[in-house]
């Protein structure tokens, strides 16, 4: 029992640590990553960004401005993108924004909320296809998130807080 | 030293941290026997599928009146209503949303998008969110295509393969799916994805 109560404490003691260094690094990235336009992908150009084989870990929302629940969970990916960033750890938000209201709701939404992450937007009217290439089990339902490195692969078709978020990435990490 | 300790709990942490499982699986399946529901229609009326009496199947279509997606598939939806009631084929939409959750999905603001889009079918709430899981629908819109004589699923899935954008629909999915069952052949694509809204509940 005592051992575990030392265990936890050390654990802690790392995410304390740990969490003190990202804030200065993560600072320097607000300042540079000032986001204007929207990147618009097909399922074809999105799908190397699915499948990257180097060293990185990639949590890979797909979410929309006008999906509650996601933009509910955006501030956990948001803060995830900033506090692993030196730990290899990649966040891009997939919008599934309509095409036709990217100037109108998308970008003004992105720039409100000063989002950090790399968005892109996902339009691509073969929805069958990409929608069961990206994971057999996704129904199409939004939020859904995928978290994969060169190792492990796992589809969420969930929602997400921070904790969970973490715990589910962190069986990504150090391995 | 200190940080490879670090490491190393945190590997343990996350050896242990429980792991999140999905549950799309649960749900009727195609080929599987549904069960009739009674649920209440936008006419105050309660409503069950024997109430249609005579026909060959129903186009079962879990919809709202609040997702994006489901509101640009309105027009979709009155059409397929209005192109397969008379072949045995109607449609009945279901509200799935817990409207303590979604204020606009309340059963009184269905009668008025219902009223407002002069929807030719029933529009029933699943209140107390019931039949929906028994589906296994996911969000919405989401379409469960079953035969009358059987009450076997034969289709489950989108309207067609372009929900965002109406004018760039190549392939109608739904209609497939019907005409092939009147003209009595094997629905080709039985399992269609595209994207929609979560099911609210508390």
């Amino acid at each position: 029992m005592m051992k575990l109560k030392v265990f936890y404490f050390l654990f802690l003691l790392g995410v304390v640590f740990s969490c003190k260094n990202e804030k200065e690094t993560a600072k320097t990235v607000v300042a540079e990553n000032k986001q204007s336009t929207v990147v618009t992908y097909n399922y074809s150009e999105l799908k190397p960004l699915l499948e990257k084989n180097d060293d990185k870990t990639y949590v890979i929302n797909f979410w929309a401005t006008w999906c509650g629940p996601c933009v509910k969970e955006l501030p956990a990916f948001e803060k995830i993108n900033k506090e692993y960033a030196d730990k290899n750890v990649e966040v891009i938000l997939v919008s599934l924004d309509f095409p036709k209201q990217v100037e109108k709701k998308l970008i003004p939404f992105i720039e409100k909320k000063n989002l950090q992450s790399k968005v892109i937007l996902l339009d691509d009217v073969n929805e069958d296809v990409w929608i069961k290439a990206i994971d057999t089990t996704w129904s199409g339902a939004i939020p859904a998130t995928l978290i994969y490195n060169k190792n492990k692969r796992t589809f969420y078709e969930q929602s997400f807080e921070y904790e969970t978020l973490t715990n589910e990435l962190k069986t990504f990490l150090n391995k | 030293m200190k940080i490879t300790k670090a490491i190393l709990l945190l590997c343990v942490f996350a050896l242990t941290a429980f792991t999140i499982k999905t549950d799309t699986e649960a749900g009727y399946k195609v080929g599987d026997k549904i069960e009739d529901f009674k649920l209440k229609n936008i006419d105050n009326k309660m409503m069950s599928l024997s109430d249609f009496g005579e026909v060959k199947g129903y186009i079962i279509i879990f919809t709202c009146n609040t997702c994006p997606y489901s509101v640009a598939n309105e027009d979709r939806i009155i059409a397929l209503d209005k192109k397969y009631k008379a072949a045995g084929f109607p449609v009945v939409a279901i509200n799935p949303n817990d409207p303590n959750v979604v204020p606009d999905d309340s059963f009184e603001k269905m009668q008025v998008r219902a009223k407002e889009k002069g929807f030719t079918f029933p529009y029933l709430l699943d209140e107390g969110q019931k039949v929906y899981p028994k589906f296994g629908a996911t969000k919405t819109p989401h379409v469960y295509i079953v035969t009358a004589n059987d009450m076997k699923v034969q289709y489950i899935g989108a309207i067609d393969n372009s929900s965002r954008n109406p004018d760039a629909v190549s392939e109608k999915y739904a209609e497939n799916a019907v005409d092939a069952l009147l003209a009595g052949k094997k629905v080709e694509k039985t399992d269609t994805r595209a994207i929609g809204c979560t099911i609210k509940t508390k």
